[in-house]
């Protein structure tokens, strides 16, 4: 008893025919199916080349293209002629000329032997699987599919789309349920011989003739009418991509296949001299009767189609440039945008920095220079703190920033006094981003200043201008970022309840409570100089109320004792 | 209206691509033959062109390179090289070379010599357009030849592939060490920006403009828009109706510039590892300089070459060292895609 095996070729002949002598020295009958696209010269050659092995038959061509009959018939033809030439053969494997053999044929033969009953055919209803390319699932058995949809894509389409404008409906032969699954199978000869010969077999030739792609659901369907026990997987390891298209295997694929344990694989490209010396070569080494188990390299091909189809969010390369609204989170990782705090507090850097373990920068976008922590000139990934440079395309900027940095929180100071148009938008729409700001707190620097009164007002009334802008982007419906903001004077009469969330959301090792307090400016005589650019006419009114007398939230809340969470 | 806006574009590029091309047909008096051995080139080969001056240096290695990719064949145009770099390239089995004494710039920096040379003996096959000092490597070249790139391409329907320049420089003065040919330029030039690149995309011609890296980060600082263009797309399967617009940063049918996803995505990518910054670059500005054949306005670019002939440091404490393809593929500066 043996296996017969059914080969499918249309090119690499070379590799075919390898496979073939691999499998004939096992003792595996043979009949292949060549391709009628293929020249009657290669072909020849061909036959010629395999001539002096026994076992070895060729069948009337059929032109096969895919997802068409072709495939169906080249089967069946093959098919009958192994099992009318050669009697012995229990199981019949369908093959490709792109298949190899990954564990040596006789664990296969064994492996059988030991399951003469079985079918191994994956089969399962349009309904239970994801599989279908094209939006095409239960609708491929009921509509008419007499246009190839490689060749002609636009005929192909209109005429599903008449199709279904008419409501027109096949009508299934015999009330057969379809299944599909993938086209390499092995079938026990009771099975197929039962498919052959089944005297409805026109009936359901003619119906799936206009089936799209049939070499999926032919077998798969009828083998459930006769099958006495289907195993519904496939024993060729085959992984397909997104688009419904096989993955090539490749040299260095070697280690991957070897420990998938399946017995064939497909597609192997044809020049792969590795795969093929390494698993054509005689493979005496012990037998490992295990299982097959394709699912042990799953995993590489979901990410694969994962990383083609979803990319690396906030990556921009010469291979993905998301349109905007697409990019699936404009930067790669989180990050704290905190306005207003070093304005009103003194060593609030080094004091976050502390407190959280993040990487805490100056102001980034302030206009003479990229003020990155620690003065560095040049950060991760050489990112310049050129002004210029940054200014040319801020947001390339700051999803460099994000990703070069990866693994490490950064956090940044984002004012008025900053160059920040455009990018307060890209910010406050970002859902990676944490913005807690303190509005009006741009005020104190003006305060400690020297500067005349006159050109300090008017500096006030400009950022103030630049916030209050600000601040709409912050609250426009867009925004998707973690956004808090308080008035300077709601904030300092409880400094520590709103540090500590904000503290909390960056760093989840730091929970334990406050150990220090960032040390307050002295705010003494604030209230006046509020009062003041009231009295000049330019109306402070972002801080919130702050009173003009000294109050009782005034210097001595740098005195706070800590608050603590618990 | 959009519509319309849209049909005239394709209407102004489709008359652009046949001026360029008739620019090419042209310009064919220009190249003399110094070596045919075009016959030798088989269906399905994989080409490589190139317009060269003065690279004995480089060629070895690139050479080397290219072929264990499996370019079957390299087509040169030497203009005008007085280091032996005609003589290196006749000696080569799988080189035709032709030669020309014209302007490098008015045949837009070699182009019209190329483009004339591919209608003839690149119509049906994948063809690489390289400088000298570019090296391209792509996920898993050490073990997938370009036979098995274009096939996969082919299959997933791409005629062209994108690639990004990835500017290499040692650590150190530019000129502290010698680069003797045929050796691993990588060896000495084996540091890089990993991420200081900035991409706005082309409207018209709907290509990535790419610019940074450390030519940016150095020389042009102060004028980020004139930096260079990093982009490239170097290897397509070429039609004798295609034409590179802008060295091969962009070419038209603009379709071909599409080496990139909008969805979210990645596509396979690739890198051009540039060799520029060998000892040899500071006496080469010099002189690059004084001919003003590289840029279409050079006087602008005069304070770059001063910036270079004072052999310059290029590295900082934040440049990365290159150690595989794979560390490359991680830091996102190419992609695999799902070609795994």
């Amino acid at each position: 008893m043996s296996v017969g095996i059914i080969m499918l070729v249309h090119t690499a002949f070379d590799r075919a025919e390898q496979v073939a002598r691999h499998w004939a020295a096992a003792g595996c009958p043979i009949v292949f199916h060549v391709d009628r696209n293929v020249p009657s010269k290669t072909y020849n050659t061909f036959v010629n080349a395999m001539s002096d092995l026994p076992d070895v038959r060729f069948v009337k061509r059929h032109r096969c293209e895919w997802g068409t009959w072709g495939l169906v018939a080249a089967t069946q033809e093959a098919g009958e002629t192994m099992l009318a030439e050669f009697a012995d053969v229990r199981h019949v494997y369908l093959a490709s000329g792109a298949c190899l053999p990954l564990r040596p044929v006789q664990e296969l033969i064994d492996y059988l032997a030991d399951r003469q009953t079985t079918d191994f055919i994956e089969s399962a209803t349009t309904a239970d699987v994801p599989w279908t390319i094209g939006g095409l699932d239960q609708e491929r058995f009921t509509l008419r599919f007499p246009f190839s949809w490689r060749q002609q894509r636009y005929l192909f389409d209109k005429y599903v789309q008449f199709q279904r404008a008419v409501g027109y409906k096949r009508h299934i032969p015999n009330g057969v349920v379809p299944h599909m699954g993938s086209q390499w199978w092995c079938l026990t000869r009771q099975t197929l011989s039962a498919i052959l010969e089944d005297p409805e077999r026109k009936a359901y030739d003619r119906y799936f003739r206009r089936v799209w792609i049939p070499d999926e659901s032919y077998f798969q369907t009828l083998a459930r009418l006769y099958s006495r026990k289907i195993e519904s997987r496939s024993l060729t390891l085959s992984k397909f991509d997104y688009q419904g298209k096989p993955h090539i295997f490749y040299d260095d694929h070697l280690q991957l296949l070897r420990r998938s344990d399946c017995f064939v694989a497909r597609k192997i490209w044809p020049f792969a001299n590795r795969l093929y010396d390494a698993f054509l070569t005689d493979q005496d080494s012990a037998m490992k009767r295990t299982e097959p188990n394709p699912g042990k390299i799953d995993r590489i091909f979901s990410k694969a189609v994962e990383r083609r189809t979803r990319g690396r969010p906030g990556l921009y390369m010469q291979s993905r440039f998301p349109a905007p609204g697409r990019e699936g989170g404009l930067t790669c990782a989180q990050y704290s945008v905190f306005e207003g705090f070093s304005d009103l507090f003194e060593n609030f850097e080094p004091w976050l920095a502390k407190a959280t373990g993040a990487r805490v920068h100056g102001h980034l976008f302030a206009k003479e220079r990229v003020e990155y922590s620690d003065g560095q000139h040049v950060m991760n990934g050489a990112l310049s703190d050129s002004a210029k440079l940054r200014d040319y395309n801020k947001r390339a900027f700051l999803t460099n920033l994000i990703w070069n940095t990866r693994g490490e929180r950064q956090c940044f100071q984002f004012g008025p006094r900053d160059m920040i148009e455009e990018i307060e938008w890209d910010i406050a729409k970002d859902p990676n981003a944490q913005i807690s700001v303190i509005t009006g707190a741009w005020a104190i620097p003006l305060f400690k200043s020297n500067k005349n009164f006159s050109d300090i007002r008017k500096e006030a009334a400009l950022l103030q201008q630049i916030e209050s802008e600000h601040l709409k982007a912050l609250r426009s419906e867009w925004a998707k970022a973690r956004i808090r903001i308080w008035t300077l004077a709601e904030f300092i009469e409880a400094p520590m309840e709103p540090l500590q969330t904000v503290i909390d959301e960056i760093g989840k090792q730091y929970q334990r409570g406050l150990a220090e307090v960032p040390k307050m400016a002295d705010l003494t005589g604030f209230g006046q100089f509020l009062q003041n650019l009231k009295n000049q006419g330019m109306h402070p009114y972002l801080m919130g109320d702050f009173p003009v007398a000294h109050g009782r939230h005034e210097p001595q809340q740098s005195k706070r004792k800590p608050y603590l969470v618990r | 209206m959009g519509w319309l806006a849209e049909a005239s574009t394709k209407y102004r590029l489709r008359w652009k691509r046949r001026r360029l091309l008739f620019r090419a047909l042209r310009k064919r008096r220009q190249l003399s033959p110094v070596i045919d051995r075009t016959a030798q080139i088989a269906p399905g080969a994989i080409l490589a062109a190139s317009t060269v001056r003065n690279e004995a240096v480089r060629l070895p290695f690139f050479l080397e390179h290219h072929r264990k990719l499996g370019v079957a064949h390299f087509l040169f145009v030497d203009n005008a090289s007085d280091d032996g770099t005609r003589e290196y390239l006749a000696q080569q089995p799988d080189v035709s070379l032709w030669s020309t004494p014209e302007s490098y710039r008015l045949s837009r920096f070699g182009l019209d010599w190329l483009t004339w040379l591919m209608i003839r003996h690149a119509h049906g096959h994948w063809c690489l357009t390289l400088d000298a000092d570019e090296i391209l490597i792509y996920p898993h070249h050490d073990t997938r030849p370009l036979p098995a790139l274009v096939d996969w391409l082919e299959r997933t329907g791409r005629s062209s592939f994108g690639t990004m320049m990835l500017d290499m420089y040692p650590k150190g003065p530019v000129r502290a060490q010698e680069y003797r040919a045929g050796e691993d330029p990588f060896e000495a030039l084996c540091w890089f920006d990993a991420g200081n690149y900035m991409i706005q995309k082309q409207p018209v011609h709907q290509n990535l403009w790419i610019q940074g890296g450390v030519r940016a980060r150095c020389f042009f600082a102060d004028e980020p828009r004139r930096a260079p263009t990093m982009g490239k797309v170097p290897l397509v399967k070429w039609n004798r109706r295609y034409v590179y617009i802008n060295s091969t940063h962009a070419l038209l049918p603009r379709d071909l510039n599409r080496v990139y996803d909008e969805a979210g995505g990645e596509e396979t990518s690739g890198l051009l590892l540039h060799t520029k910054f060998l000892h040899t670059i500071v006496d080469k500005s010099a002189e690059e300089k004084e001919r003003g054949e590289h840029f279409a306005n050079s006087a602008l670019y005069e304070s770059y070459y001063d910036a270079l002939v004072e052999n310059p440091d290029l590295w900082c404490e934040a440049s990365t060292k290159l150690t595989s393809w794979r560390q490359l593929e991680a830091m996102g500066l190419m992609s695999r895609g799902n070609w795994i």
